[in-house]
């Protein structure tokens, strides 16, 4: 059943949407929709459904497909990945005390991500992508009374709708071709623009140099949310959308080296700014960037299969870290690095859980990373970038090693608010099982298999020199990590790494606030001068109609008045002489006649 | 059929002029009108076939060669729709309304029929005395029944938008007098097209552009805005904005496809201006009205942007795709900025205040008010699963693929700005910490959910679903393509 495919994301999205609208009974409505979520995903997986549907007219390809959702070997793997991390999330979830709307953004949140992964063109890809981008807003601002929460909610979202644009451009780029298949992108004519527009969206999505300072914003957010922003979706999601075009980066010539460098810088510096932390889950929200790292420069190594295995280790492991860190937040108070000494020790169903995954993030041997991070480092080949990778695998182990020693080491033992709920407890055994044991994709043997599932039939297995030493390495710097964690460091550089390479304050600095002012500036600029020129035109007019009276009408009008003032003049003269009395008339006629006498005398 | 369409609602406000009608009796009078209309509507859209359907042609003027001549295409059909459902959401938002009812309620339904009639008119003539009549009538609904200082923003708005349509009238007089033979009847001038200069197209451009509105004959927007009643307000940025944007698709652009070739750049410059400015002045705004009607101009922007890019040489079916977002935009920012002038409006009711600054924490008192403005606000922000994704996205694709990248890139960053700009609004009105009028605040009566709920369905059904209303929007806007290209 093909059209079943909709129902993978239309389940949990109208789930959700029905939660927002009725806010109750989130919990359980939550468990149960993602258990079926997780049971439509391995069906999908299985069966392998396609569904082809145009959104706008020129969609897809000529014949119909390239348009709609599809699973795919990567797809399949990606899938099962979201649903499963979803649901382990909304377990733990259910163990707080969260109202519906919590559930319903997760679930939207999660359905949101399955449309990414799933979608065979960029507008359902742009689609799943930009709401995932809001529900991480509206997740992280959860607890809405907190004004510094909803910030960081919104400098999240529109730190990552920066790079969104990317996706925008990409899809014009697409469409000047005349098509939006993801699967048509190497043969495009304007493929260097949607190369361009793809990589600075997965860059920002990924939280990727130079957007990673949004991440550590996004801790504001409940714990659950960060154990599923940071593991199977959100960040995820850019990773992904790499390794799915990474023949088009390939065919580009050079966004695949700029792929490849921005995530080993990032892998090396954000593990530099994890080691510096203070705050477990800033540690924790660092090693996602620089594990995220790993999996975009596998997009451009290419080393699809290694960056895969990796994404799915890195999402048991950082799902499961964070929601042990989030248990402690509840019940301790604090993610203070100092604050959980012995945190590990009181409850060893979690600290053992923690110590599964910090050891797996460390690199050792033989959890999940140890493998599928040599797995990509097995395919580079430029000795540069290979040392970049491996110093940066090694602050890996010193991270983690840092974080591990911090909550099992002997503490003052802090008085808990409440018990672990059951809830909490019931997913940490299961992702800590799959912690350990998902690098086994990348065994010799299953990782042929493996390879032909995500579509590169080619993928070379690591050799067993190099794990052995990757993971020699690993466990020697854990331990000098765990021996020497008291030792002294300059201030400087601490100060620079612990405020995560001052980013934000550099995004604020230089567009944030330049911006605002603009707007004020255009602001004033509309009311004073384009506002006050058209309110000027009926003043001026207004003056003009003045002038015109003064001068002109009044001119007229004087001139009128004038006439008749003189004829009135005229008229008073001539009534003078007319009084009514005959004996004037007599001399008025005497003088006239005397007069004309006269004239007529002169002038003959 | 059409022509019942258009003025049911002037009858029924005919119907209004009988006496001894209490205002409940005048509003449920005024509902029922509207929501036959609306129906009736339905039944066109149900019926509609593609092309120029329900065509009436009557003599009027013939000795100008002006005549009834009424009709609906793709281009029209979905802004009819819009216009009806809006009319009717805004009769059920004022079933409260107590102040001289049945005026309010026959200038409403006297401006239904001028708009519908606007949206079908199929002659020049006919197309400007709907123009000017709107004018008129949103004079009255502003001078009457607004607040603050009324007075002078109606004047103002009656005054630009009246210079407006002074300049339009001259645009159509020299289309008239350009066409072989000469005639004011549409059809006729879009099958051949009128041999006129360019100083045809500025003045029908600048009589469009005022009514739009665009950078930078805007500034009438907000005073109007601020001072109309909320309903009002609905209209104006709802139906009437669209009267310009409108009138550059089915005036401008076929009668004019070589001027609007020559000069697609001007439209693709002043949109992407539209756009930037209206979204960073908007961005400082403090009033919720101005900073919607501002975020209106840059919505209006992307509209003239995808039309500009519709003048290129760029592909085909990019055009075709610019296009239909431009129609697809205006549909969506009516219904969207409707809905976020009917939540201003509650907030009036309320506190009578629009102060960004004197609100804060609402979610708290009224949870259905946030959650209705957040999906809005979303809307307006082009978030995918909302119609005002399906219309950008369609804008920006449609106008990079047309060739112009740098212009597309920069409107992106539009998207950016509004983003920011209605996150800070609903953070600063609905979340953090209580502020001096949010004691004031109530959650929405049913009747205002009931108008507000329907036009945010809508967008999101268009968001998840759109096919049918592209199926109908999209073979318009092929046409408009061919049309241009000539």
């Amino acid at each position: 059943m093909n059209a079943s495919l909709w129902l993978l994301p239309a389940l949990p999205a109208g789930a959700g949407g029905l939660l927002l609208l009725l806010r109750r009974a989130g919990a359980p409505v939550a468990i149960a929709v993602a258990t079926l979520t997780l049971a439509l995903a391995v069906h999908a997986a299985v069966t392998r459904p396609v569904v082809n549907a145009r959104l706008f007219f020129p969609g897809g390809l000529p014949d119909g497909t390239g348009a709609g959702l599809a699973v795919d070997g990567l797809s399949a793997v990606m899938v099962v990945t979201v649903a499963a991390a979803g649901l382990a999330v909304l377990v733990f979830a259910a163990g707080e005390t969260r109202g519906a709307r919590f559930h319903g953004l997760m679930l939207i949140f999660v359905a949101a991500m399955l449309v990414t992964v799933t979608a065979q063109d960029l507008v359902l890809l742009l689609m799943g992508w930009e709401v995932m981008g809001a529900m991480s807003y509206a997740l992280i601002g959860y607890q809405w009374r907190d004004p510094a929460r909803v910030r960081s909610g919104a400098l999240a979202f529109l730190t990552t709708r920066t790079g969104d644009l990317g996706l925008y451009v990409a899809a014009g780029a697409a469409m000047a071709g005349g098509s939006l298949a993801l699967r048509e992108l190497p043969a495009l004519a304007w493929r260097d623009l949607a190369a361009a527009g793809i990589v600075v969206a997965a860059l920002g999505k990924s939280a990727q140099l130079p957007f990673s300072f949004w991440l550590s914003r996004a801790m504001a957010g409940p714990s659950p949310v960060s154990a599923l922003l940071h593991s199977a979706t959100m960040v995820a999601a850019g990773a992904y959308l790499l390794l799915r075009v990474q023949p088009l980066l390939a065919a580009t010539g050079w966004a695949a080296s700029v792929v490849v460098w921005a995530g080993a810088l990032t892998a090396l510096t954000l593990g530099a700014v994890a080691v510096a932390q203070r705050d477990l889950k800033q540690l924790l929200a660092a090693s996602t960037c620089a594990q995220i790292g790993f999996m975009v420069a596998a997009a451009g190594v290419p080393a699809v299969a290694g960056g895969v295995a990796q994404l799915v280790a890195h999402a048991a492991v950082k799902s499961l870290l964070f929601l042990a860190a989030g248990v402690w937040l509840a019940v301790l108070g604090t993610e203070d690095l100092v604050g959980l000494g012995g945190a590990g020790r009181r409850d060893r169903l979690v600290g053992v859980a923690f110590g599964v995954g910090a050891v797996a993030l460390a690199g050792v041997p033989p959890l999940s990373l140890w493998v599928t991070k040599d797995t990509i480092l097995a395919a580079v080949r430029t000795p540069g970038l290979y040392a970049v990778l491996v110093v940066a695998g090694l602050i890996a182990a010193a991270y983690s090693a840092r974080a591990l020693a911090a909550v099992w080491r002997a503490g003052p033992g802090r008085e808990g608010v409440r018990e672990v709920t059951g809830w909490e407890r019931a997913p940490l055994p299961v992702l800590a099982l799959v912690a350990a044991g998902a690098g086994a994709v990348a065994l010799p043997g299953v990782f042929q298999a493996w390879g032909r599932l995500v579509g590169e039939p080619r993928a070379v297995a690591p050799a067993w020199g190099e794990l052995a030493m990757s993971g020699g390495a690993a466990v020697a710097v854990a331990a000098v990590t765990v021996v020497a964690t008291a030792a002294a460091r300059p201030r400087r550089v601490i100060g620079f790494l612990a405020g995560w390479l001052y980013l934000e304050r550099a995004a604020v600095g230089l567009v944030v606030r330049p911006v605002l002012a603009l707007a004020g500036a255009l602001a004033r600029f509309d009311d004073r001068v384009l506002d006050a020129a058209v309110n000027g035109v009926p003043r001026l007019g207004l003056a003009l109609a003045r002038v015109v009276r003064a001068p002109f009408e009044t001119g007229l009008d004087g001139v009128v008045r004038a006439v008749a003032a003189a004829t009135a003049r005229l008229g008073a003269l001539a009534r003078r002489p007319q009084t009514g009395q005959v004996h004037r008339y007599f001399a008025q006629a005497a003088v006239v006649l005397t007069v004309l006498a006269v004239a007529l005398v002169l002038l003959r | 059929m059409l022509s019942i369409v258009i003025f049911l609602p002037l009858a029924a406000a005919a119907l209004l002029a009988l006496p001894g009608l209490g205002a409940r009796t005048v509003v449920r009078i005024w509902i029922a009108a509207t929501a036959a209309d609306l129906a009736l509507v339905a039944a066109l859209w149900a019926g509609y076939g593609g092309g120029t359907a329900y065509e009436t042609r009557l003599r009027w003027i013939p000795s100008a060669r002006a005549g009834y001549h009424v009709g609906v295409d793709g281009l029209s059909l979905p802004l009819i729709a819009m216009t009806a459902l809006l009319f009717l959401l805004c009769a059920v938002c004022s079933l409260r309304q107590t102040h001289r009812v049945r005026g309010y309620a026959a200038l409403f339904l006297f401006l239904q029929t001028v708009c519908l009639g606007l949206f079908s008119a199929l002659d020049l003539l006919l197309f400007f005395v709907f123009f000017d009549l709107a004018i008129v009538g949103m004079y009255f609904v502003i001078v009457g029944w607004g607040h603050g200082d009324r007075a002078r923003s109606a004047l103002k708005f009656f005054l630009y938008t009246f210079l407006g349509s002074l300049a339009l009238l001259l645009g159509f007089i020299g289309l008239y007098l350009a066409a072989e033979p000469h005639t004011f009847d549409m059809a006729d001038l879009i099958a051949n097209p009128p041999r006129a200069g360019a100083a045809v197209l500025l003045a029908v451009g600048i009589g469009f552009a005022v009514k739009t509105p665009v950078v930078p004959v805007h500034t009438w927007l907000p005073p109007a805005h601020t001072d109309a009643p909320a309903a009002g307000s609905a209209i104006l940025a709802g139906v009437l904005l669209k009267m310009g944007t409108y009138g550059f698709a089915r005036i401008a652009v076929p009668m004019l496809p070589e001027q609007w070739r020559a000069y697609a750049w001007a439209a693709i410059v002043i949109g992407v201006v539209s756009v930037l400015y209206g979204a960073l002045v908007a961005l400082a705004q403090e009033n919720l009205k101005r900073l919607i009607a501002y975020t209106s101009v840059n919505h209006m922007g992307y509209v003239i942007l995808a039309l500009g890019a519709a003048g290129l040489d760029g592909g085909r079916a990019a055009r075709e795709l610019a296009v239909s977002g431009a129609v697809t935009q205006m549909v969506s920012h009516g219904l969207v900025t409707g809905a976020l002038f009917l939540i201003a409006g509650v907030l009036w009711d309320r506190a009578r205040n629009y102060g960004l600054g004197e609100y804060g924490g609402l979610a708290g008192r009224a949870p259905v008010l946030t959650g209705l403005t957040a999906v809005a606000a979303f809307a307006s922000m082009g978030l995918p699963a909302l119609s005002g994704f399906i219309a950008e996205f369609q804008i920006f694709t449609g106008v990079i693929g047309a060739g112009a990248v740098v212009a597309g890139a920069l409107s992106l960053l539009g998207i950016l700005i509004t983003a920011g700009l209605l996150l800070r609004m609903i953070h600063r009105v609905f979340l953090g910490g209580p502020g001096e009028l949010t004691g004031r605040v109530s959650d929405v009566r049913p009747y205002e959910l009931a108008a507000i709920a329907p036009l945010l369905a809508l967008s999101l059904v268009i968001g998840i679903a759109p096919r049918w209303l592209l199926d109908v929007i999209e073979p318009a806007a092929r046409a408009l393509v061919t049309l241009a290209g000539r």
